[in-house]
């Protein structure tokens, strides 16, 4: 490998990186929310935008989610190509209707005529006690609506390749992104490119087990694969990397290598992806399977804010390496 | 309009005093690291939570905002049981669960501070239907910021309280900023009262950095609103000592140090002392005696929290549901 293709960045400037490009490679791409411009955001993930590119394509907004979004989607419908910031992902709440009613459906209801190339970039997941109003991981949300693409990067490679695609798409898609992954470092190649959106990406072989996983339980279960590696148990991790659409054919293939699945992600478990995933690996792969799929999520509760109660609540290492145990009957 | 006893004006300056001198060791304890999350304090902005509160009884229901600490301390919040709460204490009003953000006490009529900018003007609109469907002469008194104001949730709730002529007190404290943003960059308004009368309910300027002035507005404000007469916006004019997050946030420059320091030459608590000083209320002796016994319950209220046990992880799924 070439040495510039080694360096190696944080996820939060390859976010950084990914929303530059964005706005060198498209006139008329643009970028809006809180504090994005003047802060360079919250979390540092648009600093020196506002500098490099001026108030009109880095834009400063009131304290109006329901207005950013629905000028994320008046602003494509008419041809532009927004990238919307929606500072954390519980505040969804505020704009869920120009979400879910506008952006999802307006093509579709239009019979096709219209067209919604938004982005929408949030931030998901626990971990920094923050309680129960600044730490969910909603994307089930967004999954059950037709007409949005989500996709939720684990690495600084992917942050970048994925928000570029997103950018580029001419669907409305959200990149979910990890708080806890900020500080991150991976290798992100100099110049642009493009992290396909709907392939999964396989990070582990194994032959014993598969845990099908995306966002920051990735490098959960990669050291849950490293652990279960010490007793002879070799799990093939899956990062999907795109929650929808979702890439079922890996998932199928690695099923049909191990016979064993447990999907794992840091969401409560009722009513997450894990459900969905597991139907579809019984539906699409029954006769493969040498046990039921499992699933490793947040039990039933909003997340907690004191460290102990939210440790316990987070899914982790332990509790992957936990349930893929039972599930091998080891 | 009654002129307040000198029973009263102290209790206003008390309740200054301790939401200072709480907000101010709650900053010490956060960058010593044992405060974990997110901590918004009120330190600057003590006139209007104490010239407000001191209104209002247990059964008066107030709701708050991120920056919370202040109106459940002027609320009659215990430090004991705050602290607890910041540390994430089985021993805090929330039980470790809600922290600096949901902190909150039903039997002080205070329906939390909130996560969510904005979130608080329709629950307290909720609140003050309560009150009147119960047939009790009990307000809701709703804080919130500039930036809130921008929240489509504020305009739903400001024209139902004025339709419904309940008794809602919208309180927004005008700090000039939403987090890094600037007023100047977040509306095209100065003042924040001007949107009242597209609700059809009075709009009311204060100084919000004169504990009097807001005492006097609010006042009036309360007593129209337990008449029947509905409700009515009061924009306390104020700033914030600290930085949005914590005590130095994060190290952005979006501030001048003059602009900072010209407030604080209006510091809400000398201000107010001094006026106190020339009614004869207060002397200078007896105003630093409140602040040392006050400081002196705000460290019993820290070893208070430290000696408390942290939840036990089985209550991890109690309270979701009634
Ligand atoms: C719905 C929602 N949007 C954004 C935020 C992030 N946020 C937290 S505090 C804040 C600024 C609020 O400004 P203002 O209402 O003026 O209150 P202040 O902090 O000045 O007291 C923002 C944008 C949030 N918590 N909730
Ligand atoms: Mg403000």
């Amino acid at each position: 490998m070439a040495e510039a293709e080694q360096r190696e960045l944080t996820y939060v400037d390859a976010i950084i990186e990914g929303a530059r490009t964005i706005l060198l490679e498209q006139d008329n791409a643009f970028i809006a929310g809180e504090d994005v411009g003047g802060a360079g955001g919250v979390f540092g993930s648009y600093r020196g935008l506002l500098e490099e590119f001026g108030p009109e394509r880095v834009v400063d907004t009131p304290i109006s989610e329901e207005g950013i979004v629905g000028l994320g989607v008046g602003a494509a419908a008419t041809g532009l190509r927004p990238v919307i910031d929606i500072m954390f992902m519980d505040f969804m709440g505020e704009c869920m209707d120009e979400i879910a009613n506008q952006m999802a459906k307006m093509r579709y209801m239009f019979g096709g005529s219209a067209k919604l190339p938004v982005t929408v970039v949030t931030m998901s997941g626990g971990g920094r006690n923050l309680a129960a109003q600044h730490s969910q991981s909603l994307e089930a949300w967004l999954c059950h609506l037709p007409g949005l693409k989500v996709v939720a990067p684990s690495t600084p490679y992917d942050a970048k390749g994925l928000l570029i695609a997103a950018s580029r798409d001419d669907n409305p898609v959200f990149t979910v992104m990890n708080k806890m992954s900020l500080a991150n470092r991976g290798a992100v190649p100099e110049e642009s490119y493009e992290v396909p959106i709907g392939k999964a990406n396989v990070v582990r072989e194994g032959e014993d087990l598969t845990i099908i996983t995306y966002s920051r339980m990735v490098s959960e279960s990669l050291t849950a694969a490293e652990a279960l590696a010490q007793d002879g148990v070799e799990a093939e991790v899956i990062d999907l990397r795109s929650l929808q659409p979702m890439d079922t054919d890996t998932v199928i293939e690695s099923v049909a290598k191990t016979h064993r699945a447990v999907v794992v992600h840091e969401a409560v478990r009722f009513g997450g992806l894990g459900g969905e995933i597991a139907s579809q690996i019984q539906e699409l792969a029954f006769d493969e399977l040498d046990a039921p799929v499992s699933r490793v999520g947040a039990p039933f509760s909003p997340v907690p804010f004191s460290a102990v109660l939210e440790q316990t609540y987070l899914p982790n290492a332990d509790k992957i390496v936990a349930e893929s145990r039972s599930l091998i009957g080891a | 309009m009654s002129t307040p006893s000198d029973d009263v004006l102290l209790d206003i300056h008390r309740r200054m005093v301790r939401i200072r001198t709480f907000e101010t060791e709650a900053g010490r304890m956060a960058e010593a690291g044992k405060i974990p999350g997110a901590l918004h304090l009120y330190v600057g902005e003590e006139a209007v939570a104490a010239g407000v509160m001191v209104h209002l009884s247990n059964e008066d229901w107030i709701t708050s905002t991120h920056r919370g600490h202040g109106h459940l301390i002027a609320k009659g919040g215990e430090f004991d049981r705050m602290f607890a709460e910041l540390f994430g204490r089985a021993t805090g009003y929330c039980r470790g669960k809600g922290g600096s953000m949901h902190i909150s006490n039903m039997d002080l009529g205070m329906l939390g501070a909130n996560g969510i900018v904005g979130a608080g003007p329709p629950i307290a609109v909720g609140a003050a239907f309560s009150t009147k469907y119960r047939k009790t002469d009990r307000v809701a008194v709703t804080f919130f910021g500039d930036g809130a104001s921008n929240e489509g949730s504020f305009h739903e709730a400001a024209n139902m309280a004025a339709l419904y002529k309940l008794p809602v007190i919208f309180v927004c404290e005008n700090n000039g900023y939403g987090e890094y943003t600037p007023q100047a960059k977040h509306q095209a308004i100065v003042d924040v009262a001007d949107r009242a009368s597209g609700y059809g309910m009075p709009g009311v300027v204060v100084d919000g950095m004169d504990a009097m002035a807001v005492y006097e507005a609010a006042d009036a404000a309360i007593e129209r609103a337990r008449a029947g007469d509905g409700p009515t916006l009061l924009e306390c004019k104020t700033y914030r000592f600290f930085d949005h997050v914590g005590v130095r946030g994060m190290g952005l420059t979006y501030r001048t140090d003059e602009e900072l320091a010209e407030w604080q030459k209006r510091d809400p608590i000398h201000l107010f002392e001094a006026r106190l000083a020339e009614l004869g209320v207060l002397s200078k002796d007896d105003a630093v005696a409140i602040h040392e016994e006050v400081l002196a319950e705000v460290r019993a209220g820290i070893e208070f929290a430290e000696a408390s046990p942290t939840p036990d992880p089985d209550t991890l799924l109690d309270d979701v549901y009634a």
